[in-house]
Order: structure tokens, then C-alpha cells, then sequence
């Protein structure tokens, strides 16, 4: 894992040693679990994808992508003393089409360069801090419930801040990224 | 001619409602009562209703199911467009013309035979019983001249009439009359005292066939009609209700035989049935089955071709498209039931020998052993039981298409856990993942090739009997016409050999070669124009010696004196 | 492929270790999520369900799946299915591909399917184009749209997928959208649910030979009324529908097709009537 990779996992372990009580924070944070382990699941898809588009340096960037969002939900899980998901999150519905950290299948093009992915990374990252500032300002939480999500909120800022650093250090995109001089090619 | 006679065939003719066909099927019922063995078989003009129409039956004290050379009788309650079927019903000197006079003269063709007429007024004397119908008289007459006794021509009649009461008692006055009218004829043609009684069927190949699949194990069945299958669903519909199963109508052949695959996907023996037009549609999904290995009998039921051709008549001419009817190297079974109670088993083998294959398995049937009715010795019925090679549950790194030496892999079951898999008609891996690797394709294919190749099908790949050094070679329903030639070209003293092969496919060369040990000369029979089989057999088999062919294209069938004759004229040459 | 045990089972479940070969962007990842987390919902086990589908891109949808699969030939996935789910009604049978190979070659089966009521669910992911085939109109494709097999567009009239399964028989009706894959999980599990035939169609951009179907998403819309079960206040509806409302559209009442005879007689019961 990179040097972001690790550093985006401090802040969220710092702030919380603590079994929040409430049904309401359970939900909630359920619900953060959720959104963490399907960025997660779809980070790894894409790094699939990827891989069989012959892709493989965001193939390889998708798979820290990853692992980092792995990271934050089994944070979540140690947080609350979960052994395992507490089910079936992937029922939970949303606001939006997907959770939030969750980037549509249809921003991916297979000729991505690292820079894409991580705008993409960025792209959640905001829609995530996005949700919980909401959360957060939303008076009909209880106040431990908006407490959480506010920093939840600043940790995703701090995210999209060590993405934006790394983007700072990988090649922008060329300008001809997505020629491909074959036509498509298969049938069946 | 002089009786008593082994074999007496009789035609009865008629239009607009004579009910020839029903007094037909009263007379061979008659005749199975009675303890004969014997047949019926039909013919029709195109309308569908009030058409010409003639219903043979044939007697014998042997088991047959194929045509005699000649009638003894041809009767009509009309004579109205009968010459349609002059080239049907070869009659001559020594036959019998029985016609009503107020109906007019015979046709010419018939008027010319050479044949005896003789007048009986049907209508008249069904006229003079009330509620009594001519075509009840004709069956008296007939059953008279054949030496039918009363008893069993009323039983006939009364298992046939449902309404009973006034009706049957009129049906049964008319007989008695008819009967009366035999008797005042100077001529007569009364069969030889019936064969020791044995248990026997009244069946058609159609019904036998259903009977054989559900023998062999199938529950579902998919259906589209098509002349001159439909009768074999038919009979299915009820009787999977009956036992336990499902048929569905399809809307199109497309859709029959893809359900037929998708139900034997789902662990369940299928089997849809059909003519040339409609297997010439399956083609496709058939290839299918082959590729993913799935289990499926399709019967064909032939018919005259090519296209549309003759839906109402026989011919042996779809063998090229079921052996090579399929795009790719597919191989697959083709089964040819010899005979119309073959039908049974040979169906029952072809369930048998897809399910264990797990391929698809094409029964050749044609329209004269599917749609005529016989009286034939009882088929053994027991039922085969499961054949299909199945995966356990929880079979750790299963793979479907795993290579063994037999070929055949386990299949797994939808339902059963640990074991799931896609069945694909694109190429694969063992897994059954699609792979466009040549070692897979060449993998996969020797698989499919060995399963078959390797394959020890038994004593049940011919019906070979009789010796000498000269062979005759078929398949299918010409096969009495050449058991009956050899019995009289023996009588002759020319000693010939029958070679009648029912696996059609996976050809048997080393068994082919042991049958014709020995043989100079062998005379390949078959109901096509352009010799399929013969070039069939050439292609796939060595032959010995000299090779002639005897072949006609659809719908009169073989008759034995012509193969006979052509046999001695061989041997003698 | 073979599934893990019984520990409860997650969308990721249904997922088979058989990567897609869709191209990166293509709406059928949404929808092969929407049936992995639909099927979780259900608390279906995966031994327990079969997805037939013919040939096309969204037909290679069952080997990515850990169910039980049929990848048959082109536009023959309904009668496979059907004869599937009436020879074993203890699976649950979802039928999937595209529009050609549904609305085109699959047509006649498609229309005898929404008559016959078998309970199956089809889903069709529909981008109005021949993908596999790289990029030919389809039934659904819009009569103006140029391509090479036809320059300047077919002027055909576009084929209306709801309205003729409405007019057949299908029991329910329902569009999804795979920008939004939650949503299209909901409509197959109810889908699934609901007995008899059920027809999801889901629009599913195609990335590569249509990109003009990026606008999709600022098109469609939940669907303004609630579904109905009145077959003629569907039958306006979907007359008048300009093939962006999504959810479901109608809910009928339809009894499943039922194939007669549960019968256990012996073979020899069969024979009586041959017996001389």
C-alpha cells in the first residue's frame, strides 16, 4: 500500500476508541459500513475490469483504492464490535441510485489513466463527505448520530486531500488518452 | 388361387363419409381377435372431409408389418376418384373387385386388372336394416371372405360402437348381412387356421414410440404438430398426465426442441417429435445439445420430400440431414426402429442411449411405420430406469466438461448444491468456461467423438439374420418386404442374408464386417432417390464385393416379390 | 463457481470468479449487480436458480453468476426456459439477454411466452443496438439512427417491447434504468416475487457503439402513476410512454401456467388400451 494509502487511515482510528450505545448510532454506522465495504467491492470490480482490459497500472491503483476502503470498513467493524457485516446492508436503499462512495460503473472507459481513477477516487470521496455533512446538519438526528458524521465528514475531507496530493504525483492524463486506432472487435 | 392362404390382403374404398376408415379399423381389430397377426395402413385424397379414401388390411399367420405383393380384394362402396390409388392397391388375376352396381363401374385401371368383379349392393342392403350403414355390410363381406369368424367380427364392432343400444344393434345386423353375402360367393380367400395365441399389442408406431420413451424414462415432452408426427403427441399428452410429466405445445419447432433441451437441463428425460420440415428447423438447437452435452431424443417421423413435399406419405429420404444435418463436427446418435412394434424399443434405446451419453439422439421413423396399425407380439415393457451419469452435491473443483476416458462426465443437477455451472454451446474448457484455445476446441472434440466411438452398443446396433453370400442391407420400414423376400428366395433355394442396422449412428464398422463375413454380393434397399444409405454405407463402411443398389424414392412401399425376384436374378447371373 | 457455504449470503455470493469481458462503462455490470443483490434479497441460495439467457453481450451474464447457467442459441433463451421451469417449478428461472436477441429473432417466443405465463422472470438489458455483432440497429433502435447496415437510419418504426408483452399476457411489467442498480434490485426481486411471467426491461447504455446514450440518465424518471393492474389502463399508458418511465407499470392478476396431471400410475396402466 502507498504512502496515502496508510495515511488515510490515521485520522478516523485516532478520533474514535469508543462503543457508541444508541440503536440510532448503530444504524448510522451500519450504514457507513455499508457505504465503505461497496466502495470497497467496487473498487475491486474495477481493478477487474481493468485487469481484462489489459489496463494493469489502474488495474493496480483500483486494487489500493481497495484495500484502503477495506481498511475503513473493518474499522468500522472493530469500532463497534461487530464480528462480521451485520446484515443485509446491501438492502439498505439511498438517496441516490448508489451509496455515495460508490462510483457508477459507467465512469470507468478502458483506457484510463491513473490520473481518471483518482478523480474519480476524489469523485466519491466528495459525495461521501457530501452525505454525512448532511447527516451531521440534519436537526432530526439525535446529536450523537451528527456528531459522528461530522467527523466522519472531516475524514473524508482529509481523504479527498491526500488523493488530491497524489494526483499531484502521477502523470497528467495525454491529450489522446482514449484513441484506439482498432476498431471494436467480437462476436458471437 | 386356392386356400387356405397364409396372408390375405383386403382394400376397402370409398368417399363423402363411407367410413371406410372406421370399418377398416373394425376389421383388423376383428382379425387380432380372431388371432391373426396383421396390419392396416390408409390412404386419402387432400380434402378434409368427404374425400376418396381406401383403408388396407392385411392378415397373416405370421407376424408382418409390411405390404404383400397383391390384394385378393378390393371392395368399394363408391368407386369415386378410387384410380387415385391405383398404383396402392396392385390387384390382378385371381382378385376379387367387389363393387355396388349403383355406384357405377370401377375406374379403368381397376376395370382392366384382370381381376373378378362382382356386384353386391351395400347400399341397398344397408338400407334394408334400420339405422345399418354400407360400409358395415363391406366389413361383413370382407371378413366373411377372409374367413373371419362372426364372433370376432361382432367384437370388433361392439368394442368400436360407443353408443350402443339401437346403433350397434343396426352395425351388428349389417355385418351379419354382409357376412350372408360372402357366403352366396363362389370365391372366397380364407386364411390358414390362426398361430398359437400369445400376448399382442393393437398398436400404432406412433403410440409405440410414445410408449418406448416413457419406458425409457422421459417425463416431459415438447410439442408442435406436424403431419405425420402429431399422433405420437397426442397419445403422449394424456399419458404423461397419466404416469406423472409434462407436455408442452410449442409455438414453432424452434421452440419445442429448446424446451426440450432446457427441461433435460433441469435433470428431466425430454424428447420432442417431429417430420423433415420441422427437424430441418431443430437442426440448430440439436447442434446444441451436442456442444453442451445435453441428453435429447428427437423422433423424426419421415415423410415424402424434400420441403413440404408429400406430408401424407412415407419415404426414407431425411437420413442425410439426420446424420449430417448439424453445422460443426457434432456427433450424435441416429437410431432406426425396423419394424412398427421396433418402434417401442428402439425409441426406449434411443432415451437410453442419450441419457447415458448425454447427447442427442434422432429415432427415423417414417409415416408408414408411425401411422399404420398392427398387430404385434407384446413389447417387453420394463422400464429402463435413471441412466444419466450425475454429479454429487459439494464436489470440490468440479468441472463439467472434465476429459475421462469414457467422455462421458458427471452432470450436475440445477438444485443440487456445490456443483453449479453453466452449460454453454460455445466452445469450452473442462470447466466449462468458453475457451477459443485450439487445445480445448481439439480437447472438447475428442471428448464428444470418444463418448461415442467408444461406446459398446451390443447385439442391438442390427436385426442380422439368415446366411449365404449374398447380403441385402436396410434400415427402417422395408425391412419385412426383404424378411419376407428371403423366406420365399429360400424357398428357391438362393440362401441370402438380412442386415437390417437400427444405430444408424455411431456407425459400427467392425460389427458391419463380421455380419457380411463371407459375403460376395450385397443389395442395398431403400426408400429414397438418390441413395442416401448407399453412399452412407460406402462412405463409413468397407463393402464387400460387388454392391447394387434397389432403391425408390417414396410413397408406394417395397413389396417382397420385387426384392425377391431381384434377388434370384442376382444370383443366377 | 462453486459457492460457499451456508454462511449468509451476500450479493458477492452470487458473483462467479469468471471476470466480464463487457467493455469498462457498460450498463450490464449494474444489472448483473442488481440481479446478484435481488437474488440476496429473495434469500435465494444460488444451487437454487437458473439464469438462461441466448447470445449477445448481456446473454454472457449466467457463467458470471455462481447459479446454475444456460448460454443456448440465439433468441431461444424463453422456450429453453420454459421447458426448464415446468419440467423442475421448484427453481426459480430468470431469463436474460438483449433486444436483438430477445425483440428480434426472439420475438415469436417472446410473445407466446407472455401468453403462456410460465413463472419465469425475464430480464432485457436493452440499448437499442446489436453490440456483439458491433453496432447493427435493433428493433429498439431509433428509425433515424445511421449505422453501416444502414446509412441514414432503417426508417423502421421501433419495436415497443411493453406494450406487446402487455398485449400477450405478461403478468408484470417493468422498466429499470442500470444507472440506478439499487432500483433495478428492487424490480427483479419483486419481479421474482410475483408469480407468472415477469418482463424487466432495463435500459443499459451501450459505451461502445452507442456513447449518444450517456444522455439517458437526464431522461429518465420514476414513473408518474402507480402500477396498475387494469390491463386497459396499462394498455394507455404504455401506448403513450416514451420509454423513460421507470418502475412498475403493471401488476396483473394472471393465474401461473400450470401443465395438467400430477399423476403416479405405473407404465402398465398405460398399456390396457393396446391389448389385444
Amino acid at each position: 500500500m502507498t504512502n496515502s494509502g496508510r495515511k488515510a487511515n490515521k485520522p478516523r482510528a485516532q478520533a474514535r476508541r469508543r462503543r457508541p450505545a444508541s440503536k440510532a448510532c448503530e444504524e448510522f454506522m451500519a450504514r457507513a459500513y455499508a457505504m465503505e465495504r461497496d466502495a470497497a467491492e467496487r473498487y475491486t470490480e474495477f481493478a477487474d475490469q481493468m485487469e481484462v482490459h489489459n489496463n494493469l497500472e489502474v488495474a493496480k491503483l483500483f486494487r489500493q483504492l481497495a484495500e484502503i476502503e477495506g481498511l475503513h470498513a473493518k474499522q468500522i467493524l472493530e469500532e463497534m464490535g461487530w464480528p462480521q457485516m451485520p446484515p443485509p446492508v446491501y438492502a439498505l436503499q439511498w438517496e441516490t441510485p448508489e451509496p455515495p462512495e460508490t462510483a457508477p460503473v459507467t465512469e470507468l472507459h478502458y483506457r484510463m489513466q491513473p490520473w481518471h481513477a483518482l478523480a474519480l477516487a476524489l469523485r466519491n470521496e466528495e459525495r461521501a463527505e457530501k452525505f454525512l455533512a448532511g447527516v451531521a446538519r440534519s436537526p432530526k438526528n439525535p446529536p450523537e448520530v451528527r456528531k459522528l458524521a461530522a467527523e466522519m465528514a472531516e475524514e473524508e475531507r482529509e481523504h479527498q486531500r491526500l488523493i488530491r496530493e497524489w494526483m499531484q504525483r502521477v502523470p497528467p492524463p495525454d491529450p489522446d488518452w482514449s484513441r484506439d486506432p482498432d476498431p471494436p472487435f467480437l462476436g458471437d | 388361387m386356392s386356400g387356405p392362404f397364409s396372408s390375405v390382403s383386403v382394400a376397402l374404398a370409398g368417399s363423402g363419409g363411407a367410413g371406410v376408415m372406421t370399418a377398416g379399423n373394425m376389421l383388423l381389430e376383428a382379425v387380432a381377435v380372431a388371432g391373426y397377426y396383421g396390419l392396416m395402413t390408409r390412404s386419402s385424397g387432400p380434402q378434409i372431409r368427404g374425400g376418396e379414401a381406401v383403408a388396407m388390411v392385411r392378415a397373416a399367420t405370421f407376424p408382418t408389418d409390411g405390404p404383400d405383393d397383391a390384394f385378393h380384394v378390393l371392395a368399394a362402396i363408391d368407386w369415386q376418384n378410387v384410380a387415385r390409388f391405383a398404383d396402392e392397391i396392385p390387384i390382378g388375376p385371381g382378385g376379387l373387385l367387389v363393387g355396388d352396381p349403383a355406384q357405377g363401374e370401377p375406374p379403368e385401371h381397376f376395370a382392366r386388372s384382370g381381376a373378378r368383379l362382382v356386384p353386391v349392393p351395400f347400399k341397398a342392403i344397408a338400407k334394408a336394416i334400420r339405422g345399418a350403414w354400407p360400409n358395415m355390410v363391406a366389413l361383413g363381406l370382407l371378413g366373411g371372405l377372409m374367413g373371419i369368424g362372426r364372433e370376432a367380427l361382432e367384437a370388433a364392432v361392439t368394442k368400436a360402437t360407443r353408443k350402443g343400444g339401437e346403433a350397434l344393434e343396426a352395425n351388428l345386423a349389417a355385418v351379419r348381412a354382409g357376412l350372408a353375402e360372402a357366403a352366396k360367393l363362389d370365391v372366397s380367400f380364407p386364411l390358414a387356421a390362426p398361430p398359437a395365441r400369445s400376448a399382442r399389442w393393437l398398436v400404432t408406431g406412433n403410440e409405440a414410440a410414445g410408449f418406448g420413451a416413457l419406458a425409457g424414462g422421459v417425463r416431459f415432452v415438447a410439442a408442435y404438430p406436424i403431419t405425420p408426427a402429431t399422433e405420437l403427441l397426442e397419445w403422449m399428452s394424456p399419458a404423461l398426465a397419466k404416469v406423472g410429466g409434462a407436455l408442452v405445445q410449442a409455438e414453432d419447432e424452434l421452440a419445442s426442441i429448446n424446451m426440450a433441451l432446457g427441461a433435460s437441463y433441469g435433470g428431466v428425460p425430454a424428447l420432442t417429435a417431429t417430420s423433415g420440415p420441422g427437424l430441418a428447423l431443430m437442426t440448430e438447437a440439436i447442434g446444441l445439445g451436442v456442444a453442451a452435452e445435453i441428453p435429447i431424443v428427437v423422433v423424426d417421423v419421415m415423410r415424402t420430400g424434400p420441403s413440404t413435399g408429400i406430408a401424407t406419405k412415407t419415404e426414407q429420404a431425411d437420413l442425410n440431414i439426420a446424420l449430417h444435418g448439424l453445422h460443426g463436427d457434432a456427433p450424435h446418435v441416429v437410431v432406426a426402429p425396423n419394424s412398427l412394434a421396433d418402434c417401442c424399443a428402439a425409441t426406449q434405446w434411443a432415451v437410453e442411449l442419450a441419457e447415458t451419453l448425454q447427447v442427442p439422439a434422432i429415432v427415423l421413423s417414417d409415416q408408414y411405420l408411425g401411422q399404420a396399425r398392427g398387430v404385434v407380439e407384446r413389447p417387453e415393457c420394463r422400464e429402463s430406469g435413471p441412466m444419466r451419469l450425475v454429479a454429487p452435491a459439494n464436489g470440490a473443483g468440479y468441472r463439467r466438461y472434465a476429459v475421462t476416458p469414457s467422455g462421458v462426465s458427471p452432470m450436475a443437477i440445477p438444485g443440487t448444491p456445490g456443483v453449479t455451472y453453466t452449460a454453454d454451446g460455445l466452445e469450452h474448457n473442462e470447466r466449462g468456461t468458453p475457451s477459443s484455445l485450439a487445445a480445448d476446441h481439439l480437447a472438447q472434440l475428442e471428448k464428444r467423438a470418444r463418448k461415442l466411438a467408444g461406446f459398446d452398443c451390443g447385439e442391438r446396433w442390427a436385426s442380422v439374420e439368415g446366411e449365404g453370400d449374398l447380403a441385402v442391407v436396410t434400415f427402417g420400414s422395408p425391412t419385412a418386404a426383404v424378411r419376407e423376400a428371403l423366406t420365399r428366395a429360400a424357398a428357391d433355394g438362393v440362401r441370402a442374408r438380412l442386415v437390417s442396422i437400427r444405430l444408424l449412428s455411431p456407425a459400427q464398422p467392425a460389427r458391419l464386417a463380421q455380419a457380411l463375413e463371407g459375403v460376395r454380393r450385397v443389395l442395398v434397399v431403400e426408400q429414397n432417390h438418390s441413395g442416401q444409405f448407399l453412399r452412407h454405407l460406402r462412405s463409413t463402411y468397407e463393402l464387400p464385393g460387388e454392391v447394387e443398389s434397389l432403391r425408390r424414392p417414396g410413397p408406394l412401399p417395397f413389396r417382397p416379390g420385387e426384392i425377391h425376384r431381384r434377388l434370384i436374378e442376382w444370383a443366377r447371373a | 463457481m462453486n459457492a460457499p457455504d451456508t454462511a449468509a449470503l451476500t450479493p458477492q455470493s452470487f458473483k462467479s470468479d469468471i471476470k466480464p469481458v463487457w467493455c469498462p462503462g457498460c450498463g450490464d455490470f449494474s444489472v448483473l449487480a442488481g440481479i446478484t443483490r435481488a437474488l440476496a434479497m429473495l434469500g435465494l441460495r444460488p444451487e437454487q436458480v437458473a439464469i438462461v439467457s441466448g447470445i449477445g453481450c448481456s446473454s454472457r451474464i449466467p457463467a458470471y453468476t455462481t447459479c446454475y447457467g444456460f448460454h443456448g442459441v440465439h433468441g431461444r433463451a424463453l422456450p429453453a426456459a420454459t421447458g426448464l421451469k415446468i419440467a423442475r417449478p421448484d427453481l426459480t428461472v430468470l431469463v436474460a439477454g438483449g433486444d436483438g436477441d430477445g425483440y428480434s429473432i426472439g420475438g415469436n417466443h417472446f410473445l407466446h411466452a407472455c401468453r403462456r405465463n410460465v413463472d419465469l422472470t425475464y430480464v432485457v438489458m436493452d440499448n437499442h443496438v446489436y453490440g456483439m455483432t458491433k453496432g447493427q440497429p435493433s428493433p429498439t433502435t431509433e428509425p433515424g439512427w445511421s449505422s453501416k447496415l444502414a446509412p441514414g437510419g432503417t426508417g423502421v418504426r421501433e419495436f415497443h417491447p411493453l406494450v406487446i408483452a402487455l398485449a400477450s399476457g405478461a403478468n408484470f411489467i417493468a422498466r429499470g434504468f442500470s444507472g440506478d442498480p439499487n432500483g433495478c434490485a428492487r424490480l427483479i426481486a419483486e419481479a421474482v416475487r410475483h408469480p407468472g411471467f415477469s418482463f424487466v426491461e432495463i435500459l443499459s447504455p451501450c459505451v461502445t457503439f452507442r456513447p449518444d446514450q450517456r444522455a439517458w440518465k437526464d431522461l429518465v424518471r420514476p414513473a408518474p402513476v402507480a402500477p396498475t393492474d387494469d390491463p386497459a389502463r396499462a394498455a394507455r399508458r404504455l401506448m403513450t410512454d416514451d420509454g423513460f418511465n421507470l418502475g412498475v407499470l403493471y401488476k396483473g392478476n394472471r393465474p401461473p401456467y400450470a401443465p395438467a396431471g400430477a399423476g403416479r400410475a405405473p407404465l402398465a396402466e398405460l398399456v390396457k388400451e393396446f391389448e389385444v
